[in-house]
């Protein structure tokens, strides 16, 4: 869309940036910390889009123009694809770590304390 | 940013990304897992609309499939396994680390907002091109000169899978 200026949605990339900053600082519960992470992932996301859409910053890239051109998309999808595997990974941890202890609050889990 | 002239665009725009930002609010502040679940949700296909303003139609509709279709499916189904509802909801301790960790937000926005912003002021007009967000454009791209990362990216998903059956496996 034209008209819109940039600082709109980089201010949204920082501001959702932060909320999952402090999410994952203030809560306690580890699900929600994860989904903290994965919202700090997605400020990340529109961050790359919206810079590959205006292309402001213009950078002297080697090689094909036109990949480089298409960097900041590909940056989103292979970002998407490790937030998936980390997803998977992590929420399989959480689930062993409940098994073992019913507890999960995670300012009471010191196991790996020396 | 004063001598900016307010068009709908932006009004559209700026809307959407204000009711995504309450909803980003929502999932650190809701005490209830699953309420965080739906702002979360809510947040993301917000933000797939913003992708979609930004001619990303492509990824739009990836955000939509992967983050609200499969990861957050994922999200709810080990709430409600865990069954982290009303009785034992965690109680959130008032506790010093929160004040701190609110100023240290603070202090993060408006650092980082005052050196990045004013540097991108007066940038309101797209330059790429207007189909660069189309499944051929990304198709081309990802199996040509990205075809590398592409394959790394699915060897990590593989092992991503094997990882978690081997956690969630009780014996071997």
């Amino acid at each position: 869309m034209n008209g819109v200026p940039l600082a709109v949605y980089l201010g949204l990339g920082l501001f959702m940036f932060t909320a999952g900053v402090v999410g994952v600082m203030i809560r306690r519960n580890p699900i929600v910390i994860f989904m903290c992470i994965e919202l700090m992932l997605n400020a990340v996301n529109l961050t790359f889009l919206t810079f590959a859409r205006y292309q402001a910053v213009k950078m002297p890239i080697p090689g094909d123009q036109q990949a480089s051109m298409m960097a900041g998309q590909m940056m989103v999808i292979f970002v998407m694809a490790v937030a998936a595997a980390e997803v998977a990974v992590g929420l399989g941890i959480i689930m062993a770590i409940f098994r073992l202890r019913d507890n999960i609050d995670i300012d009471e889990l010191n196991l790996l304390r020396g | 940013m004063n001598n900016l002239p307010v068009s709908p665009n932006l009004i559209v725009v700026g809307g959407i990304a204000g009711l995504a930002a309450v909803a980003a609010v929502g999932v650190v502040l809701f005490n209830n897992a699953i309420r965080s679940a739906m702002c979360l949700v809510l947040n993301f296909v917000l933000l797939a609309v913003l992708y979609f303003s930004l001619n990303a139609e492509m990824l739009g509709i990836t955000q939509i499939a992967v983050y609200t279709g499969a990861i957050m499916v994922l999200f709810l189904f080990v709430i409600m396994l865990l069954n982290l509802g009303a009785p034992q909801l965690l109680v959130e301790k008032k506790d010093p680390k929160r004040f701190a960790a609110i100023g240290f937000g603070v202090v993060l926005f408006g650092l980082v907002g005052s050196q990045l912003l004013p540097a991108f002021n007066g940038v309101s007009t797209p330059q790429a091109l207007d189909d660069f967000g189309g499944p051929h454009a990304i198709g081309r791209t990802l199996f040509s000169a990205y075809a590398y990362p592409f394959e790394a990216v699915s060897i990590l998903l593989l092992v991503g899978l094997v990882g978690s059956i081997l956690l969630a496996k009780r014996r071997i």
